[in-house]
């Protein structure tokens, strides 16, 4: 893990970057025994990831369930404790921050999560869930001045304000979401990190989310860390995108260049497996079917660790492991020995 | 086939004539506490060999409890069935004594449930759930149940299955049990296979695989298969025919390019038009305005007028019938014409 966090800092350019993510690390242990438990070996979820996260962006994370894309939420969150690695936050490492300094933190960084059934309580109101962030941040807003605010929010995503005193079930599963952004957006932080906002909802109203996290984004000038799996969606809505495979980023770049040229295998293999709604596109387009499923990040291959799964694997792919650097072919990073231009989209 | 209803189960893709598999003008509703939610309010559709209907809706739109009321598991109560035939093969489900049913369950017509995991039982190997109705129903011994179950392993293209017949359900990933899963549905031989959301809890890379299994399977065995599904994308890859289903009706009925190149119903020019696309990033999203409507009051008229963009005076009075539009397409607008015509604003 040589490689320094400028090779990786993607297609944009200039400017500080608000969040600088390097080398971040996090491995579960895995243990054996009742009393005396021993470490056997450990779930290397989160392995060597290193990102920049600029103002007002979005970078899309996309990858098979499995490849730590949650991990990495929660490590920015600091619901985890990373294994190495650090997380700079305008010049602080949030991971080492505490006390009335880390309280201050987890204002700036705020979360959505994926199930809007689960992650709202069923006994409190919906002023209650969205107030509850004041109570903790008590200088956000002070006691007689919290109702506005939720009134404020609630209009902020396109709900009716009226409904403060409303229970979580008198609402639809996009409206919930609006409520969990909203709840999110309390604290007035300027990173968000969306866990796969919108997969639990329907079509229809999946597009409706989609355009209010982006309006928001106008309107609060917002950074999004927007995690998915849909990777239409992700296209969407993000200006850059990074790949993960087994817990590494194997590709970084903007939208255009993840999704128009990319050089990484395995990129090439997700992108070609999404299904495109139109039927005559069966016909022209490059299908690449991976064959098996995502080895266990408990024991990755040795080297690249989308060797098991690659058409293109070599003698050396199972000896050195390839780094996220910019290759030849393209000049966005790309983990490849071997990576080389393949136009799958369209 | 003069009933309006029909019209939708009229003229596949092999002419008219007896179908696999036909539902006809059926009704499903159910009884709560709170009052009769009416689910399915007079759906049509057909089935013949070899051929792939897409069933597409959103959640509460009535496509898995359509498929329920094919395989006979409704619980009912609260489940009721008012009207309506389900044929198969000419004889109606839904007049047939239980016991003649549980002929036809499993062995003629099998289904695939969305969640593999909680669909195995965790506590049995899974040869053993997948020889479990060769033993029962064909009354094979144990051991060439399971050797059948080996080789239906093979058929779905599980490695080593000879190896890990006697494993157990949480050993297999996501995909692996989706195919015990198609494995278990395929024991009898059906010639139906109903698969509910088989992808949805699957990453891309794995759909594409067990989508590309259930293309394979159907082609080789001959079987019909309705593919219940919310992505507009597989639908795409796969289908023959697609059903869009709304508010417990089938609002459009096409073949699976006219639907796309010219949706006639303007649920389906908005589904269409919702989803981002992998191969260019737009602006905005178009959306469909406001949400599915409660089937316990469902509004009046036609049920999608609320959020419909071109609604006009009629739409709220009156509910559209299922308009034929020839070669087998229906759609259930009042301006279906219009649309096709592009001339609805």
């Amino acid at each position: 893990m040589a490689h320094s966090a400028e090779n990786v800092a993607g297609a944009r350019p200039a400017g500080e970057p608000l969040l600088r993510v390097e080398n971040l690390v996090k491995h579960f242990p895995i243990t054996q025994g009742i009393l005396f438990k021993k470490k056997v070996g450990a779930v290397k979820a989160v392995d060597g990831v290193s990102f920049e996260l600029h103002r007002g962006e979005t970078l899309g994370i996309v990858g098979e369930s499995g490849c730590g894309k949650s991990t990495l939420a929660k490590l920015l969150m600091r619901l985890e404790t990373p294994t190495a690695g650090r997380a700079m936050l305008k010049g602080k490492d949030i991971f080492k921050v505490s006390g009335s300094e880390l309280r201050r933190m987890r204002r700036n960084i705020q979360m959505v999560m994926q199930d809007p059934y689960t992650s709202l309580n069923p006994r409190m109101t919906v002023g209650d869930i969205i107030g509850e962030p004041y109570e903790i941040h008590t200088e956000v807003a002070p006691k007689g001045d919290r109702q506005r605010r939720v009134q404020e929010l609630l209009e902020l995503v396109g709900l009716n304000p009226e409904h403060i005193n409303r229970y979580p079930h008198q609402f639809s599963g996009g409206q919930r979401q609006r409520i969990g952004i909203a709840r999110a957006l309390a604290l007035k932080p300027e990173i968000i990190v969306c866990d796969e906002p919108v997969s639990a909802l329907d079509v229809s109203i999946q597009a409706q989310v989609i355009n209010l996290l982006e309006k928001l984004q106008g309107e609060l000038d917002l950074s999004y860390i927007f995690i998915a799996h849909d990777l239409s969606v992700v296209r969407h809505i993000s200006d850059r995108v990074g790949v993960m495979y087994l817990g590494k980023m194997v590709e970084v770049g903007t939208d255009a260049e993840i999704y128009e040229r990319p050089t990484h295998p395995y990129t090439q293999a997700l992108l070609s497996a999404v299904p495109v709604p139109d039927p005559d596109a069966r016909s022209h387009r490059d299908v690449i079917r991976l064959t098996g499923d995502v080895p266990s990040p408990a024991n990755p291959p040795s080297g690249c660790r989308f060797r098991t799964r690659c058409w293109k694997a070599q003698e050396r792919c199972s000896v050195e492991e390839p780094l996220l650097i910019r290759r030849g072919v393209d000049p966005h990073p790309s983990a490849c020995h071997f990576a080389e231009l393949r136009q799958v989209v369209g | 086939m003069t009933d309006i209803h029909v019209t939708s189960g009229a003229a596949g893709p092999t002419g008219s004539g007896r179908h696999l598999l036909e539902v006809k003008d059926l009704y499903v509703e159910f009884h709560t506490r709170d009052g009769v939610a009416r689910v399915i309010n007079g759906v049509s559709y057909h089935l013949d060999p070899g051929e792939t209907l897409a069933v597409l809706g959103e959640s509460g739109s009535g496509k898995s409890v359509t498929a329920q009321a094919i395989m006979g598991i409704l619980d009912m109560p609260p489940a009721k069935i008012p009207s309506g035939k389900i044929l198969y093969k000419g004889q109606d489900l839904l007049t047939m004594s239980e016991e003649q049913r549980r002929q036809v369950r499993g062995k003629e017509i099998s289904m695939i449930f969305q969640d593999a995991l909680s669909a195995l039982n965790p506590v049995f190997p899974v040869g053993w759930q997948i020889s479990e109705t060769l033993r029962t129903r064909a009354g094979l011994s144990r051991k060439d149940a399971l050797k059948r179950a080996v080789e239906l392993m093979d058929l779905v293209k599980i490695p080593a299955a000879k190896a890990r017949v006697k494993d157990y359900p949480h050993q297999f990933s996501g995909g692996m049990r989706q195919r015990v899963m198609i494995a278990m549905s395929l024991a009898m031989e059906p010639k139906v296979l109903i698969a509910d959301e088989p992808t949805t809890a699957l990453d891309v890379t794995v759909q594409a695989q067990i989508m590309d299994l259930l293309g394979d399977l159907r082609r080789d065995m001959n079987m019909g298969l309705i593919l219940i599904t919310h992505d507009l994308g597989v639908v795409a890859d796969v289908a023959d025919r697609i059903a869009v289903m709304y508010a417990g009706r089938i609002v459009e009925h096409a073949d699976v390019r006219s639907v796309y190149k010219h949706p006639a119903h303007p649920y389906t020019e908005g589904l269409l038009d919702s989803i981002p696309r992998l191969d260019s990033k737009g602006t905005e999203l178009a959306t469909i305005k406001g949400l599915p409507p409660n089937l316990m009051r469902p509004p009046t008229g036609c049920a999608f007028h609320p959020r419909c963009k071109y609604a006009k005076a009629v739409c709220t009075t009156e509910t559209p019938l299922s308009l034929d539009l020839g070669h087998g397409r229906t759609s259930a607008c009042h301006f279906a014409k219009e649309m096709l015509d592009g001339t609805l604003r």
